[in-house]
């Protein structure tokens, strides 16, 4: 016990401020998301992530945003078990055809209002691996997107930025 | 060495045929009659080999039918088995009866290319789902792929067990964590699993049709993104399949930057899953403090080599992006630093009986099992199996044995800790190869130009990544184009060691046992 306790004290608050990706002052950024977050969520928001096709490298961003470095926690930014739950569905693609149904069901199970965040390259437009017979392509073709973070994958200050810009 | 061309063409003699197509020459093709394919996987049980991969490729364009193969490995020895099937009559014999995982290798082989394997005693479709039509073979050249296939009424016949108190718990495919989609089902008396049926497929993209619509050196993109994870090791496992094809002498520091890129993956990923892994037995600490560390590694590959997971740097020929002394320098002290935490944190995590309560004993496969299902990677290593693409069949600066003296773990008891405890040895391991890798990396250049393959030839490679062996066999086309590219993601195999491991746990211990695994849904679906 002792030494987890020593561990924990040698490595302190790793916590950095968030970096906005547009230029602003990088202190401004961190607080505008908390203030959207406090205004319009009742101080949390609650996240549902739908791999619906990626190939898992924007699930590894996604973990990282919960790691201590970049702590969505501080935000009041939640992840949820279950989209009866969720304020917005964080969605990865490209939309394999074999998840369609599953993601429309996930979608039907969140309740309104609800926003949809696509999530990286194939996310946006499918990316690499575009339309075919086991792709429909970005995840706009089958439910409706408020927000799109490009990269490959978007790095975890994107995903944070892009969740800020669609909140505000 | 070479056990198992004796071993066939002892059994075989003027009976089977050697085709000098493919590459490298260190591993062979064979060729045998239909009605004999079954008894080939006879010779090499006897042999002790195990099966690596079995897959069928569409050669009507080459003036064949189908060709139906079957990878067989022994310790440095991989020996590819061949049997042709024409077009109008596709059927081979099932190997089901003498290796357990080619009955999920042929179900796949009959779903995505339409040849039955006969007498496999599971011919249900795997990854193409039952709303596809049924004559919907994506991987035939005479497929459209770029088609939008209309939904048809099916039905997917589950495994069912009945009697008093049974139950049953489907799962996913969307799970509660942020993990990629599978439907599992759970058949369970009061807290204890009696069975468990993955079914995978969800994330299926076309992935290996894809690479036949790309030009050569446009796949290894692709490549990268067949499981993200992973995405070092599977760009090097093409180029090394296309480099053999063509030839391609790869500049001595273009394999050792490979190398260093390898091994940086290998413990970015095990320091995630260890901490996973602790995380599931409900010791978050551990989550966090690993995690941290693994931010600070992907903090270094962005800055050294422009992508936090090294994504797109190794090409055709070699890799894009170099190191200078400055780079060299940061990653020593890197090491150093993240070596003393690490360290610090595996104390923590030996010395916690809680979690050693929850860890030990849990989700066992066994070695016998492990062998049979024919498993490899630290799944492998955790249950005695000693395979390691680094010793039997390594790139340089791996086949200097004498100078690196790579130590690879292998443990006997294959519960969760032994996965655990494999991932630490190989995490200690990584520190000291990069380390060796960065004092003695030759200098010149970090690539050459990568020629176009010939006509009709096949290449051959498989690399140890962070999950396991990935093997990749490509065939060019009449006029050199891709005819086909396999792909074998360690977790093509390993999911079936999960469905064993799992049986008499309790429920809660699954997403315990499945983190210790941690196999690619997207690696294995393609």
């Amino acid at each position: 016990m002792i030494r987890i306790l020593r561990q924990i004290f040698r490595t302190g608050i790793v916590t950095e401020p968030l970096q906005l990706v547009v230029e602003e002052d990088i202190s401004t950024v961190g607080t505008k998301l908390e203030e959207a977050i406090r205004k319009r969520f009742g101080r949390s928001l609650t996240i549902r992530q739908v791999d619906a096709g990626s190939c898992n490298g924007c699930e590894l961003e996604i973990h990282a945003m919960n790691n201590p470095i970049y702590n969505c926690e501080r935000f009041g930014i939640h992840f949820t078990a279950s989209p009866r739950f969720a304020d917005m569905l964080l969605v990865t693609g490209p939309v394999a055809r074999n998840m369609e149904i599953a993601l429309r069901r996930t979608y039907a199970a969140t309740p309104s209002p609800k926003l949809v965040v696509a999530v990286g390259d194939c996310g946006c437009n499918g990316g690499i691996f575009g339309k075919s017979y086991a792709s429909l392509g970005g995840i706009d073709a089958v439910i409706p997107v408020d927000v799109y973070i490009p990269g490959c994958p978007p790095s975890p200050t994107a995903l944070l930025n892009g969740i800020l810009r669609a909140i505000s | 060495m070479s056990m198992l061309r004796d071993a066939i063409m002892q059994a075989f003699g003027e009976h089977v045929r050697f085709d000098h197509g493919l590459h490298p020459s260190s591993v062979a093709t064979c060729l045998v009659s239909r009605d004999r394919f079954g008894e080939a996987a006879k010779v090499m049980k006897k042999a002790y080999a195990l099966l690596a991969a079995e897959w069928a490729a569409d050669e009507t364009l080459l003036g064949r039918g189908y060709g139906v193969f079957a990878c067989y490995r022994w310790g440095n020895e991989y020996l590819i088995v061949k049997t042709e099937v024409p077009s109008d009559d596709a059927w081979f014999p099932s190997l089901s009866r003498r290796f357990v995982p080619a009955f999920r290798f042929e179900r796949q082989i009959m779903s995505l290319m339409g040849i039955t394997p006969a007498g496999n005693p599971d011919v249900r479709p795997w990854i193409k789902f039952e709303d596809w039509p049924e004559d919907a073979w994506p991987l035939r050249k005479s497929f459209d792929a770029a088609q939008q296939m209309p939904r048809v009424r099916g039905e997917y016949p589950w495994t069912r067990a009945e009697g008093e108190g049974v139950y049953e718990i489907p799962v996913g495919p969307v799970h509660a964590g942020i993990i990629e989609p599978g439907h599992f089902r759970f058949q369970a008396v009061g807290e204890d699993v009696i069975n468990l049926e993955e079914r995978l497929g969800y994330v299926h993209k076309g992935i290996e049709k894809k690479f036949e619509s790309l030009a050569w050196q446009d796949g290894v993109k692709l490549a990268g993104r067949v499981s993200g994870d992973t995405t070092v090791a599977h760009s090097i496992a093409y180029c090394r399949s296309l480099e053999s094809m063509t030839g391609c002498p790869v500049p001595q520091r273009g394999h050792w930057l490979r190398a260093l890129f390898l091994e940086r993956e290998r413990i970015a990923n095990h320091l995630g899953d260890i901490g996973a892994i602790c995380n599931d037995a409900a010791f978050a600490f551990m989550l966090y403090q690993l995690s941290r560390l693994k931010e600070l590694l992907l903090r270094t590959n962005l800055r050294l080599f422009g992508h936090r997971f090294i994504m797109d740097r190794v090409i055709p020929g070699g890799v894009a992006v170099d190191i200078d002394p400055a780079g060299k320098r940061e990653i020593f002290a890197e090491m150093e630093l993240l070596h003393k935490e690490f360290e610090r944190l595996v104390l923590i995590y030996d010395e916690n009986p809680s979690l050693e309560d929850r860890v030990r004993d849990t989700g066992i496969l066994k070695p016998a099992a492990a062998r049979e299902l024919c498993v490899v990677g630290v799944v492998a290593r955790a249950s005695g199996l000693n395979l390691d693409c680094r010793i039997f069949h390594p790139f340089p600066p791996y086949d200097r044995h004498d100078w690196m003296q790579l130590d690879v773990p292998v443990l006997i008891s294959g519960d969760v800790h032994a996965r655990a405890w494999v991932r630490i040895q190989e995490v200690r391991e990584s520190f000291r190869i990069i380390r060796k890798i960065l004092e003695d990396m030759p200098d010149g250049d970090i690539s050459v130009p990568c020629a176009q393959p010939p006509a009709d030839t096949t290449g051959f490679s498989a690399v140890e990544g962070w999950r396991g062996e990935i093997i990749y066999w490509l065939q060019s086309g009449p006029s050199g184009e891709v005819n086909r590219c396999m792909v074998r993601d360690p977790s093509g195999v390993n999911w079936l060691g999960l469905e064993l491991a799992v049986l008499g746990n309790i429920v809660p211990d699954f997403p315990l046992c499945n983190k210790s695994f941690n196999q690619s849904y997207s690696g294995h679906d393609l």
